[in-house]
């Protein structure tokens, strides 16, 4: 058995027993990475000498008898978009190929208080706006199940990681469901917070009123460990909530007994893959013999979702992305005329097509004259969002269905059609705007690619989602299933 | 509602960014059709409706009036693209 397809605790285990060493799993990390990410492309910077020097500090810690944080040891990957004291953050953008941070974000400090290595900055769509990963001005990641095939966005790069077994879990970004959607197109778990459990200091701000960092691991009780270990109110983050964090890894008991779920009919109506909407009746079938109940709902707002996300997220990633115009850090222009010109051909020459796109697509909405058209008319298209979301969980704990409508799609298949991209995202999107938590499982496989079942739960009710998914889990093999490489 | 090159080229200077002609040909077509879409918001009525800037309930925070040291200059400056005396350099602003 490949070491990453080791439980959490049995890692733990043999690294208390001695039968394994710290530096041992980051070998196994690293010939691994040097084995597969020339097919994957899933890393934009390693950290060797980083890595290194942590695994040996670890070792001797584990030699005297220290205490052991939750994520002992375990080689971890991070999206490239949150930032690493002294360790590249490009953000998959030329315009900060260069970029050198003085600071770590929140979770990233607190995977170091919880003693993970961190092994290397994963791939991503420029700015984490993309749902493909082709999108990254260095080069696309490929899906390691098929390597013709995207791997999802943004967090394509943290996705394929883990699911090549590079790395033991990946941290990822999700604004419109840029973790649940790579998770679901390989194979592997990838969990989306309620807004503001877990700080948003160091990420690089996108849409700042929808963006969670997250864990993208190959399991649900990988899942709960890091999210135990990541999630808690950050005074250096004006949006993070103020809440108690329950016991995450003890909510795992495998027991869902009497839950209430809804299965909205607009998931799995229209435009959904035959073999996509089999997989997941399968799942809910499953969930059925568990003991759980589940019945049809609606979410009737769901059709306006992509046209509301793509008007709020753009009119803030507008916003969020003047700060780049090469006066403190990222390129600069060679030679301009004035300090306008610096801007502008800074900005030009730095940012790709996409967050061109949405910068123009913001800046339109957000403008004088077609604010009230666009911009309002959105937020208050939100709250209808959301309050479809409200309604649904007055009669059910959890909302089931599917992650995406289809299995990843072929590299190139939607580059100049941005508009049937954004489409790919339907059944992520409402959740972000309603701010509620969902994970995305392995449920299935559908043309030769995985398929993801999205657990959909109450604000900050991560217990019963992750409760449901582990569950689901424990009585089905589709988590083991690895891509061979 | 359509949006013509000119309105692009309006655009992208409230956005300060300097687009090729290529570039502003292919946005005036893809803004018009992702713009079209979105249209169908109309078809909502909202006119009892609240809007949403953020899910969650909140408020101002504040921290106490503290005096805390700094970033040391040669930090600040690490990414700097250029730099004189401690601080940014950038072109004249005035002649």
């Amino acid at each position: 058995m490949a070491l990453f397809d080791l439980r959490l605790q049995d890692v733990h285990n043999r690294l208390a027993g001695g039968e394994l060493s710290v530096s041992e799993l980051v070998d196994a990390s690293f010939g691994r990475i040097a084995e597969t990410d020339e097919r994957v492309k899933a890393f934009l910077t390693l950290d060797e000498e980083g890595a290194r020097t942590a695994a040996a500090d670890l070792d001797k810690q584990l030699r005297d008898g220290g205490e052991r944080g939750l994520l002992f040891g375990l080689p971890a990957g991070i999206k490239d978009n949150i930032v690493t004291e002294g360790l590249l953050t490009t953000c998959g953008s030329q315009f900060l190929r260069n970029y050198d941070p003085i600071y770590d974000a929140t979770a990233v400090k607190k995977l170091k208080a919880a003693q993970s290595v961190t092994i290397g900055k994963l791939n991503m769509d420029e700015f984490a706006m993309g749902g493909s990963n082709e999108n990254s001005s260095f080069y696309p990641t490929r899906n390691p199940w098929n390597t013709e095939y995207v791997p999802g966005g943004s967090s394509g790069g943290s996705a394929a990681s883990v699911a090549a077994g590079q790395v033991y879990f990946a941290l990822g970004s999700d604004t419109g469901g840029s973790i649940r959607q790579p998770a679901a197109y390989c194979g592997i778990v990838g969990l989306k917070p309620t807004y503001g459990l877990i700080s948003r200091f160091g990420l690089v701000a996108f849409a700042s009123s929808l963006d969670q960092i997250g864990p993208l691991t190959k399991n649900v009780e990988d899942a709960a460990y890091v999210l135990q270990a990541i999630a808690g109110h950050d005074p250096m983050d004006s949006t993070s909530a103020n809440v108690d964090i329950p016991d995450y890894i003890g909510s795992l008991t495998g027991d869902i007994k009497g839950l209430k779920i809804g299965v909205p009919k607009e998931y799995i109506d229209q435009g959904i893959d035959p073999k996509v909407k089999e997989a997941v009746l399968e799942a809910l079938k499953k969930l059925e013999e568990l003991g759980a109940s589940w019945e049809e709902i609606s979410l009737p707002h769901t059709e306006y979702a992509v046209a509301t996300y793509y008007l709020l997220a753009s009119s803030e990633a507008s916003s969020n992305l003047a700060r780049f115009d090469g006066v403190r850090y990222g390129v600069r222009t060679d030679d301009p005329d004035n300090l306008l010109d610096l801007y502008r051909k800074s900005r030009s020459e730095g940012l790709g097509p996409e967050v061109k796109r949405r910068i123009m697509l913001g800046t339109y909405a957000l403008s004088s004259g077609y604010y009230d058209a666009y911009y309002l008319k959105a937020q208050k298209a939100r709250t209808l969002i959301k309050q479809d979301f409200d309604k649904a969980f007055q009669s059910c704990d959890l909302i089931v269905g599917p992650t995406a409508p289809t299995t990843a799609f072929r590299i190139g298949e939607q580059v100049g059609d941005p508009l049937t991209m954004y489409l790919n995202d339907i059944c992520t999107i409402p959740v972000s705007l309603a701010g509620v938590p969902a994970i995305s499982v392995p449920c299935g496989m559908a043309n030769g690619l995985p398929v993801g079942l999205q657990i959909i739960g109450k604000a900050f009710d991560e217990r019963t989602v992750l409760r449901a998914a582990h569950a689901f889990e424990q009585h089905t093999d589709h988590h083991k299933r690895r891509p061979q490489l | 509602m359509s949006i013509t090159i000119k309105d692009v080229e309006h655009v992208a200077n409230l956005a300060r960014l300097a687009l090729s002609d290529a570039e502003k040909e292919q946005f005036t077509v893809q803004l018009n059709d992702i713009l079209k879409y979105v249209d169908k918001l109309g078809e909502l009525n909202t006119d009892d409706v609240e809007p949403t800037s953020h899910v969650l309930q909140v408020t101002n925070v504040m921290r106490e009036d503290e005096v805390r040291a700094s970033l040391p200059v040669e930090t600040a400056l690490r990414n700097a693209p250029d730099e004189e005396d401690g601080q940014f350099k950038v072109p004249a602003v005035l002649d």
